[in-house]
């Protein structure tokens, strides 16, 4: 028998076979699968349409409100009203609206429904941020959801593997987000199509499980099907916090086949800006030039968590953005809300000028609580630049760490912390 | 399942943001999100486009967020498939999980904006009638082609279930 990677490992324990290898296809059963207010509304109408009355587990499965809240209209409070009243109909136990939650992606691991060894999906494209504990996880449509809700599987293509071996220590200041805009810039936006992105390698154990989980969010930025990380003390240190469950931790043989390998030396790589309109659009800071700019938005289910407010009131402490600039702040979560205050980062915040939002996508993907204007240029440390994410389609994203993202919000222009 | 119609031709990358904004994700209104389809990359194609009509993308088309509004709102619009030279992985997903044909060719570049195009699903046969070539691409395994014949994913699961 062949060695296998890390995500062929959980796939052939989820469909009850010793051995699967990439091409295969196959039903898996599922550990955990969600939905959120955008994408549970179509499943509901899907799954009431086909007559289903009943779910496969109502603890396994989890509705988070989170994209257009607290609601921004009234078709929006119609999807949380129409999710409110389904998960109450069914019984579905993780229905989570506002004041009890946040962005699932954060709230999730946060909340520890989600562990290693877990075969998850979610209807949502950056469920693969579960990866950086060790699950496999994956984001499908509603129909796929709608579908598992009633099954509790689905059916997968075992994804070929890429080996992202890590070496080196990352110098001061850079996080997961400048690693991940890296490596997207070096293998393009479809770099990763259809596989699966293994991170692995001794540069890991200098990772904390924040920027785990920036990377893992953003391997669907690369094309990926999921991105994991190997289970380290550092993970096993946050579930022992997080996750009162059992978990399995898996590894990938010696003799596991990979579709390709890349060797990413962390000690090499700088701040890392991703220019309009694609995420692998990476310029050097020699490239970057002058660039004025108009809002900074720190958060989102890439960079929301507490590290990444913590990193921005670092540079943000005692100054105050730049004139005219606009800084809006959004904790991940309700917890991470709470630190903010707790620790004084609020204060911070509050005093250098920026705004600080309650949980919410909002503003990522142009919902609300901070739409560009025509023209208008935004450093934000969210996942994606395309042509009219934020707002008008004449507007700018430039993707960032927090750290770069607070460093601009002060200079009114695209700068890192050594800039000011 | 035999397709023809005008090809509506776009680039590379084109992603789900620019197929179906956000700003209108508070619907699952077919129609309306159709009356929005490709708004932010061509503000023409909700009023120009007709039944039967096909669009043809570069690489990895439908790339982005997870959003099924997006594969909703092109075949709402009439369309009656997608070419592209590669699919985003959830958008290929979801396109076939709702019934709307998608097919991947390498020579989707050569297929001009205007070009009229037929497609024989079954056979994988890709013909342009205006260029005058034809090109064989992959057809739809069975398990796939089960799910289109039964007009969506989870009708063929619900009758597989027998109803509940």
């Amino acid at each position: 028998m062949k060695g296998m990677t890390m995500t062929e490992k959980i796939i052939a324990k989820h469909c009850g076979k010793d051995f699967v290898q990439a091409g295969m296809l196959v039903m898996a059963d599922l550990d955990m699968i969600l939905a959120n207010d955008i994408t549970a509304p179509l499943a509901i109408d899907e799954f009431v349409k086909a007559g289903f009355d009943k779910v496969f587990d109502k603890e396994k499965i989890a509705l988070i409100m989170d994209h257009f809240v607290p609601c921004k209209d009234i078709k929006s409070a119609m999807q949380v009203q129409k999710t409110k009243e389904f998960a109450s109909k069914i019984g579905i136990k993780h229905f989570y609206d506002i004041g009890v939650s946040g962005i699932e992606h954060a709230f999730l691991p946060e909340k520890g429904l989600v562990k290693a060894g877990d075969m998850i999906i979610g209807a949502d494209s950056h469920t693969c941020t579960y990866g950086a504990i060790g699950a496999f996880s994956s984001g499908v449509g509603s129909t796929d959801f709608a579908v598992a809700m009633r099954t509790g599987q689905s059916w997968f293509k075992v994804p070929k593997s890429i080996k992202f071996e890590l070496v080196g220590k990352p110098k001061k200041g850079i996080c997961g987000k400048d690693i991940i805009l890296h490596i997207i810039g070096k293998i393009g936006v479809e770099g990763a199509r259809y596989c699966s992105m293994e991170f692995v390698g001794e540069g890991v154990k200098y990772l904390n499980m924040a920027d785990r989980f920036t990377i893992a969010n953003m391997a669907v930025e690369a094309g990926a099907k999921n991105g994991i990380f190997e289970v380290d003390e550092i993970t096993h240190a946050y579930l022992k916090e997080h996750c009162t469950m059992p978990y399995n931790v898996v590894t990938a043989d010696s003799d596991a086949e990979y579709y390709k390998t890349y060797t990413i030396d962390l000690s090499e790589i700088d701040y890392t800006v991703a220019f309009p309109h694609l995420p692998e659009n990476i310029k050097k800071k020699e490239e970057w030039g002058n660039i004025p700019i108009d809002q900074v938005v720190i958060g989102s289910c890439t960079n929301g968590r507490y590290e990444d407010m913590l990193a921005a009131s670092e540079i943000l402490k005692g100054r105050k953005v730049a004139n005219g600039l606009k800084c809006v702040i959004i904790p991940a979560t309700q917890d991470i809300y709470l630190k903010c205050i707790q620790n004084g980062l609020a204060e911070i915040f509050i005093k250098a000028g920026a705004v600080i939002s309650t949980p919410t996508c909002g503003p990522c993907l142009g919902g609300f609580m901070g739409i560009l204007a025509k023209g208008e240029r935004c450093v934000s440390t969210t996942n994606r630049n395309f042509v009219g994410r934020m707002g008008h389609i004449d507007s700018e994203i430039y993707l960032a760490s927090p750290a770069v993202a607070a460093a601009s919000a002060i200079l009114g222009r695209l700068a890192t912390p050594e800039d000011i | 399942m035999i397709v023809e119609g005008k090809v509506f031709k776009y680039g590379d990358n084109v992603d789900t943001d620019v197929i179906i904004p956000a700003r209108y994700l508070n619907t699952q209104d077919h129609k309306e999100l159709a009356a929005h389809c490709m708004e932010d990359i061509d503000k023409d194609f909700a009023s120009k486009v007709k039944e039967g009509d096909i669009i043809v993308g570069g690489n990895n088309f439908g790339c982005g967020s997870s959003r099924e509004h997006a594969p909703i709102a092109i075949k709402a619009s009439g369309v009656s498939i997608v070419i592209a030279k590669s699919f985003a992985r959830i958008f290929y997903r979801n396109s076939i999980n709702i019934g709307l044909a998608i097919v991947e060719c390498d020579m989707a570049d050569k297929i001009n904006n205007g070009d009229m195009v037929q497609v024989d699903l079954d056979n994988g046969l890709i013909c342009n009638k205006t260029q005058g070539w034809s090109a064989q691409v992959q057809p739809f395994p069975e398990f796939i082609q089960n799910i289109i014949k039964n007009n969506g994913y989870i009708n063929s699961v619900k009758k597989q279930l027998g109803g509940k």
